[in-house]
């Protein structure tokens, strides 16, 4: 696509403190962000290790509005390649997750090894003498597009960009510090389920990113009176601006009795839980972190709220449509107990969660109010104009970051 | 005792009962008087709701989990008092219901379900499609659920789900 064609939304000005509507619904915009951001040197989320554990295992993800499949190959090793047969363009994989050793196209019935090579064609030598390919037809040149793969963590990343630095040196030294501080060792998969957002992806991931909007918009812990132990927290931006960590830390003397009685105890207004077993956490990482919120960017979120671990995959679908694809995850040596702790406060986040029940629609929100009145900006100046970490949580400094990032990549 | 005896018919009576009880579930929500859903459980319970995918893998995370009353009058008042969301009407349509024996106490009842979410604007779709896995108590009047599994046909979820479904 020629940049010549497209028409990107403008910037007032240099300053990251102003953000034009016209992002969330231009659609020269979207195309630009497929070419530069999905496609561009970046390093986008596909799935866990763990999701693949034996050779023949594959699965459908995404990159942008691009499907992908990941594959674990005979010898061991992880593929990631487009899925889209290198003949006529027809997707490979229907099912989203299957075995095989192979993948043939249903359409024409071209065959693929699991590291994309094209290795059959059907009546490549013709019928009876009659037809086929011409002598220069070469399979080694119709192989499907690869992505290159890398894996951090379980967390196994694709990009089409060879320019792209290592996965590693991507996420910077904080960001890399903060993904293993939760996955520490090998996870399962405890549940999956999709959010279709009825928003801009990027809405979702200035909501992800925007800790100033926590304690208004979600109104749980404060109703039913649960200190959430969490006086302290701070962001980790890293350098590029577009990857991002929000913590909170509990008291000292926080533990899961604590929880319990604060819940219990707050009844004089009327409202209280019943069942306080939904907050009743225990101190996994050793290090009083009960909430933790990563992002890398364009579209990763690690999540660790108390005991509930997820990943979130963000997919545009269209300029005002994203898909929020959570895996909610546990550790191989969880006990039925931790498992249970786990399950338990699994509904504090997700579609129907407590605490983020919010977040769903709250970029449709946003979507609604821009339509029509798109050449307006947006306000970005809680906690000061640049993108650098910040030890207080009242601040859109990780947003701006977003904005950062961005904008270098989109050259605007 | 063991009076295990899967797939042996049950009476009439207990049918209507059974009936009557999902008929009650869905009039409660469908009528926004949620505070009277929880009474339709035991006071020790399993609600899950999750998809056909996930139910099919074995894997147990559902989007909501309550193993106790308390648990799901706790979602009703947070609903109520602390949660943010567009007001929003569900209508359920309950398809024909299958009952089996489980114990002497219990049976296992399966049904089908449309729920069409309403928005305050006046956009409605079709929000979920699925089966209700129940396990009924019927020791005693009125019959109450022990257990009642939501497995949604899809995966994906619509922007949020507030009321439970």
């Amino acid at each position: 696509m020629q940049q010549g064609d497209m028409t990107p939304v403008a910037w007032p000005s240099d300053s990251l403190t102003r953000v034009p509507f016209g992002l969330y619904c231009n659609r020269d915009q979207y195309a630009l962000e497929q070419e530069r951001i999905f496609n561009g040197p970046t390093w986008n989320y596909l799935c866990l290790a763990a999701e693949l554990p034996r050779p023949g295992d594959y699965l459908v993800s995404g990159v942008g509005e691009a499907s992908v499949i990941v594959a674990r190959a005979p010898a061991g090793e992880l593929n990631a390649f487009v899925n889209r047969c290198a003949h006529r363009g027809s997707l490979l994989c229907l099912k989203r997750r299957g075995h095989a050793e192979n993948i043939t196209c249903v359409y024409h019935g071209w065959s693929y090894d699991l590291a994309g090579q094209l290795t059959g064609v059907s009546f490549e030598r013709g019928v009876k003498r009659q037809g086929g390919m011409p002598a220069e037809f070469k399979r080694s040149e119709h192989n499907l597009r690869r992505l290159r793969i890398a894996e951090f963590c379980g967390l196994v990343f694709g990009s089409f960009d060879d320019g792209a630095s290592e996965l590693e040196s991507y996420l910077g030294p904080d960001i890399a510090a903060r993904i293993r501080r939760v996955l520490t060792k090998p996870v399962k998969v405890l549940g999956r389920t999709t959010q279709m957002l009825p928003n801009n992806w990027k809405l979702y991931l200035e909501n992800v990113k925007d800790s100033y909007h926590a304690s208004i918009l979600h109104l749980f812990f404060t109703t039913f009176e649960i200190n959430r132990l969490t006086q302290k927290g701070a962001i980790v931006i890293d350098d590029s601006g577009g990857h991002h960590v929000s913590y909170s830390v509990a008291d000292q003397a926080a533990d899961n009795s604590a929880y319990r009685q604060q819940a219990l105890r707050s009844n004089k207004d009327g409202y209280r839980l019943e069942d306080s077993s939904v907050v009743e956490a225990v101190d996994e990482f050793g290090d009083g972190i009960t909430m933790q919120i990563l992002t890398v960017f364009p579209g990763f979120v690690l999540q660790q709220h108390l005991n509930s671990i997820a990943v979130r995959q963000l997919l545009p679908r269209g300029v005002d449509r994203s898909e929020l694809v959570w895996t909610i995850l546990g550790f191989e040596d969880d006990d039925h107990v931790m498992t249970e702790r786990r399950l338990k406060q699994a509904n504090l986040v997700g579609p129907a969660g407590y605490i983020s029940m919010e977040d769903g629609a709250v970029g449709g929100f946003v979507q609604r109010a821009v339509r029509g009145l798109e050449e307006d900006s947006g306000v970005l100046m809680m906690g000061g104009s640049d993108a650098r970490s910040q030890e207080f949580r009242t601040t859109e400094a990780s947003v701006r970051g977003f904005w950062k990032k961005y904008r270098s990549l989109m050259g605007a | 005792m063991d009076a295990r005896n899967p797939g042996v018919p049950v009476d009439q009576a207990v049918r209507l009962a059974v009936a009557d009880l999902l008929a009650r579930y869905v009039d409660v929500i469908d009528e926004g008087r949620l505070e009277a859903w929880p009474e339709l459980f035991a006071e020790k319970c399993r609600y899950l709701i999750t998809s056909a995918e996930s139910f099919e893998e074995g894997l147990p995370h559902g989007v909501i989990y309550a193993d106790s009353r308390g648990m799901l009058r706790d979602r009703v008042s947070a609903l109520r008092e602390a949660n943010i969301y567009e007001p929003q009407r569900y209508r359920h349509l309950v398809g024909p219901i299958w009952v089996e024996r489980e114990t002497e106490t219990t049976v296992r009842v399966r049904s089908n379900f449309l729920v069409i979410r309403i928005m305050h604007t006046g956009d409605t779709m079709l929000f979920a499609t699925g089966v209700y896995r129940d396990l009924v108590d019927i020791s005693s009047a009125p019959y109450r659920f022990i257990e009642r599994i939501v497995v949604t046909d899809s995966h994906k979820i619509d922007t949020l789900l507030a009321i439970p479904l």
